[in-house]
């Protein structure tokens, strides 16, 4: 799950690591009150969960109150488009306003899970304000990294180690330090996935501030973070995601004109493939589970449906614990119910399989059902139009 | 042969008193496989299906000699039901369970770092030795046995390519998802390694996904050790970066993790690669003939 910047700076003020004062806005007047109870300068930062908001114009600087709410009044509605949002960008509803900071230097870090090690790495780097996957391309030898270990937590040494490594002196040193335990101690206690903070700022003054903040969360974790679960803005979702995601369905929509049904997330991905190899565009990813219900695979058809794009049906399913009579079941009453006329081809293997066929071919509805995954996707990718 | 799991396992099922753990329980007896017994907490001196119930792995194991566990619990709970296991000694334990958070399989990788246990998943179907014993979901009837390991990170995948393989005649020694989350007990390299010592194992088909890099070390094996023809299919070839496809551990992040690369490099060391799943059997007869 991501939240937002504001969120995530809120998450780690309260572990200690220094950030900016600020608040939250929905509205321009707002925005315009809380630059004058910051006063001076100000950062008024369009909170969206995408990154490259600055080269998008979702962040600008305001020299006065006036100013900050001007920007504001442009900002919230504006269809920000940066390179994480794809072409069709993201409303902007809320916005973030910060005191202005003096800046001297701009430092990376990140902490994310490294799978092939089992343990999280804390990475660092001197190039921080940058995109770090541009750094980790072009200049590898600025990146600086420490596994964690499990056990033990990322130990003093460690953090000594990459505060040299970014140049940081004095002060600043044990400074970095603190910050990067503090950071370390959020990851584990909040179950997060990634944490970013780009750029980690040194101050005019010498302190050390997370000027950015993004995090991400395991969704497998969320049961024990109820706070956190909270924090999910629907505003930042598909529509006909939010809507799965109540039936525990795995939808995920793509922009072609075949729908998908299908059970597991391997055998998913893989139809996705195949249709394309036939030369077809799926509209989606749908992984309706191992164990899915008449209720679930009815809920399935309405929203795969639903979506406009979509000119034919592809149902790719392997009976292992789903029963092929189960899904031909809720296929026929879904289809009846809802009305659906768009052509439906059913390739379906596994347990009670020759009664799930009987069962579509009984129903009188227009299914055409294939034997063999490539030829199924042909047939289904010319219903479509085809190409 | 078989790898991992035969005829003298005896299993023990965690969770066994759960809907999903009784169906399969029953499942698995009716394909032939030993199960000794099941632990469910609270429920210990009870019996359920016939089969007696245990507080504790350790008391299961002392009354019964299990040597492999098959676990079916709740995901908060899946980390210490796993780590219970393994303190009790169990040579194989296996994690079907679907949805235990990434920080707490850390801790279990960390916990059996030095012990003899061998974990398979979690969020995995289990695996089948054809004709001999299953412990989990993969259903039998699909199986034949024969000369080809299998080994996957999803599951339905699996059964694509059992199915595929069974069709043709060629059948399986053991086939193993090792499951779609970003910390597996199991990995690629540890299954070939497995297959590559089973005389009987003729050929392997590896099924992998988007996301981290256990495809790219399995290459990396296959050139320096592995002896017997690989064939291979990456699900995700039309993924969107950054989107999770259904598996936690599917993801396309930092522009790292595409299928592309992958096939690129398993390519690269002879194996079979195919582009689509419904040619992992032909690939197989081709495989085997040429080798």
């Amino acid at each position: 799950m991501k939240i937002h910047e504001y969120q995530g700076k809120a998450i780690l003020a309260r572990h200690g690591v220094p950030v900016p004062r600020g608040e939250m806005a929905h509205t321009p007047s707002e925005v315009g009150a809380i630059a004058r109870r910051l006063g001076g300068t100000v950062m008024v930062k369009a909170q969206i969960h995408a990154g490259g908001r600055g080269k998008g114009g979702g962040v600008k600087l305001a020299k006065t109150a006036e100013e900050a709410e001007q920007i504001a009044t442009q900002m919230i509605g504006m269809r920000l488009v940066t390179h994480q949002t794809g072409p069709e960008g993201r409303i902007v509803k809320r916005i973030l306003v910060e005191e202005g900071l003096q800046i001297a230097r701009e430092l990376y870090l990140g902490l994310v899970i490294d799978r092939a090690a089992e343990r999280p790495v804390l990475m660092v780097s001197p190039a921080g304000g940058m995109e770090i996957e541009k750094v980790a391309a072009e200049t590898p030898h600025l990146i600086f990294k420490a596994h964690i270990d499990p056990a033990t937590g990322l130990l003093p040494f460690q953090a000594r180690s990459l505060a040299f490594s970014l140049g940081l002196e004095g002060s600043a040193v044990g400074k970095a330090v603190k910050v990067m335990a503090q950071i370390v101690e959020t990851f584990s206690a909040t179950d997060a996935s990634l944490i970013e903070i780009n750029p980690l700022i040194v101050t005019a003054t010498g302190d050390l501030l997370a000027l950015d903040a993004k995090m991400n969360f395991d969704d497998n974790a969320l049961f024990r973070h109820p706070n956190i679960k909270e924090l999910r803005d629907f505003d930042e979702e598909d529509p006909l995601e939010i809507d799965a995601s109540k039936y525990s369905l795995n939808y995920i929509r793509l922009d072609g004109n075949i729908g998908c049904m299908v059970n597991g997330a391997g055998l998913a991905m893989a139809t996705m493939d195949i249709i394309k190899l036939a030369g077809g565009e799926p509209a989606n990813f749908l992984d309706v589970g191992g164990g899915a219900t008449a209720e679930q695979i009815k809920n399935a058809v309405r929203i795969l449906t639903s979506d406009k794009n979509v000119q034919a049906v592809f149902v790719n399913i392997f009976g292992g614990i789903l029963r092929c009579d189960i899904l031909a079941e809720g296929l026929v009453a879904a289809v009846k119910e809802l009305h659906v006329t768009l052509p439906i081809v059913i390739r379906m293997e596994g347990t009670n399989v020759e009664t799930g066929k009987q069962m579509l071919r009984d129903s009188g509805l227009n299914f055409t059902t294939a034997d063999a995954m490539d030829q199924a996707a042909a047939t289904v990718v010319k219903l479509a139009g085809g190409r | 042969m078989a790898v991992l799991l035969d005829t003298s396992t005896r299993l023990l099922v965690q969770g066994l008193t759960g809907r999903e753990g009784t169906f399969h329980a029953k499942a698995a007896a009716a394909y032939g496989t030993t199960i000794v017994g099941g632990v469910t907490p609270g429920k210990g001196g009870t019996t359920h299906e016939g089969w007696p119930i245990f507080n504790t792995v350790h008391q299961a194991v002392a009354e019964t000699g299990a040597n492999a566990s098959l676990i079916f619990v709740p995901p908060p709970a899946g980390a210490d039901t796993v780590m219970e296991a393994v303190d009790a000694g169990l040579a194989l334990v296996v994690c079907i369970t679907e949805g235990i958070p990434t920080l707490d399989m850390m801790r279990v990788v960390t916990f059996m770092r030095g012990k003899a246990s061998r974990l398979i998943g979690p969020n995995c179907p289990g695996l089948i030795s054809p004709g001999k014993a299953k412990a989990g979901i993969i259903p039998g009837h699909i199986c034949r046995e024969g000369c080809v390991g299998i080994v996957s990170r999803s599951g339905t995948l699996t059964y694509e390519a059992i199915q595929q393989t069974t069709q043709l005649g060629y059948g399986q020694t053991t086939c193993i998802g090792i499951g779609g989350d970003p910390i597996i007990g199991t990995t690629f390299v540890d299954a070939l390694r497995l297959f590559n010592a089973d005389p009987e194992t003729e050929a392997v088909v590896m099924i992998g996904e988007i996301g981290g890099t256990a495809e790219e070390e399995a290459a990396d094996f296959i050139k320096r050790e592995f002896r017997k023809p690989v064939v291979s299919f990456i699900a995700g070839q039309t993924a969107p970066p950054g989107r999770r496809m259904g598996h936690a551990g599917a993801i396309i992040a930092g522009g790292k993790g595409t299928a592309a690369e992958k096939m690129a490099a398993l390519s690269a060391v002879g194996v079979h690669v195919v582009k689509s799943p419904a040619e992992i059997g032909a690939a197989v007869k081709v495989a085997l003939r040429s080798s």
